[in-house]
């Protein structure tokens, strides 16, 4: 596998050898200092980045409203404190004190952003998107979220009132989205395939049915 | 699901001046993975708030807006193990020259290491260069 391209040079002494990325380098310094202090343990981190990658997702979140829709005890308990209606479905919230369920109607439509950096309830929707974090979302959904909306191909009647909400690291906020039309007397199962990442950020809506596979 | 994601993702795509949210793995790199695996462990054991995190973080992506960074999202793990760096050295965890030692360490294991080995830290590589 030799290619000579590989490596970049600096000082002449990588021929032949490995070459990490700074990043790299400044991940696996950190890494060694906080494991050697007994502050982290490779096997902790390997189970913490597994349940990024697998366990946690917006398939989470999209239970939690699917069952908001079927189920009016349910739906009342999220909108009144959604921490403890989510985690009497088990999901523990790992991280911000509180998360806030709104829902969507045909007269306000809500958005979610975090000005600052890009606070997200990540127990139920995953890790961030890129563009949640970017400047321009941040940023522009503040000024304009209709227009916003737009670029994500949503377009709502004028009488929608647009209401953003701005996360904090105390306050988390999921977007229940209006249950698509056409799906009376569907389950859980079957309405939790409906309902997108986006559409519980608010820059998207639930799926029509004709659309679920 | 994966039709799910699919549709998200072509969604994105087609979103004009939006960074596309591939819809693949979480992390692009396992580096990201481990910065963010090593801030929710520290955040456990109660090194600092999440309300302190999420200060230093906005402070970090602050400070490289200001030094030009588009902040378009792709660089927002840098700034993520920018302000965790920064978060241990002020908790007094380590500190800036300790993390260069090792970094400079890592960097001597990784040259003397035959391309396709397991990189690993040995008392050698911190000698003084």
């Amino acid at each position: 596998m030799a290619n000579p391209d590989h490596h970049h040079d600096h000082g002449g002494d990588h021929a032949g050898g490995s070459e990490l990325s700074d990043m790299q380098l400044r991940v696996r310094a950190l890494e060694t200092i906080l494991t050697e202090k007994g502050y982290v343990e490779a096997a902790a981190l390997d189970a913490i980045i597994e349940a990024c990658e697998t366990r946690i997702g917006p398939h989470n979140g999209a239970r939690v409203v699917a069952k908001a829709w079927i189920d009016a005890g349910f739906r009342k308990a999220l909108l009144e404190d959604g921490s403890k209606a989510v985690a009497g479905l088990g999901h523990d919230s790992r991280v911000g004190e509180h998360l806030v369920a709104v829902e969507n109607t045909p007269d306000t439509h809500n958005i979610v952003v975090c000005t600052l950096c890009s606070c997200y309830p990540w127990d139920l929707l995953g890790l961030p998107p890129v563009w949640y974090k970017s400047t321009q979302y941040r940023s522009r959904t503040v000024k304009d979220p209709r227009g916003v909306l737009h670029d994500f191909g949503v377009t709502l009647p004028a009488t929608t009132k647009i209401r953003v909400w701005d996360s904090t690291a105390e306050t988390r906020f999921l977007v229940v989205p209006m249950r698509p039309a056409g799906t009376d007397g569907w389950t859980e199962d079957q309405l939790a395939a409906l309902v997108t990442r986006d559409s519980m950020v608010g820059t998207g809506l639930a799926q029509p049915p004709g659309k679920a596979v | 699901m994966r039709d799910m994601t699919d549709r998200t993702s072509a969604v994105a795509q087609a979103v004009p001046g939006f960074p596309h949210d591939a819809g693949g793995p979480v992390f692009r790199e396992p580096w990201q993975a481990q910065a963010f695996a090593m801030t929710l462990t520290l955040y456990d054991r109660g090194l600092f708030t999440w309300p302190e995190w999420a200060a230093m973080l906005a402070a970090e992506i602050e400070r490289a807006r200001a030094r030009g960074d588009p902040d378009t999202g792709d660089t927002y793990y840098h700034h993520w193990l920018a302000a965790l760096e920064r978060i241990v050295a002020e908790k007094r965890v380590t500190d800036a020259h300790t993390l260069s030692r090792y970094h400079d360490a890592w960097d001597r294991a990784a040259d003397r290491t035959p391309h396709g080995m397991p990189i690993e830290l040995q008392p050698e590589d911190f000698r003084a260069t």
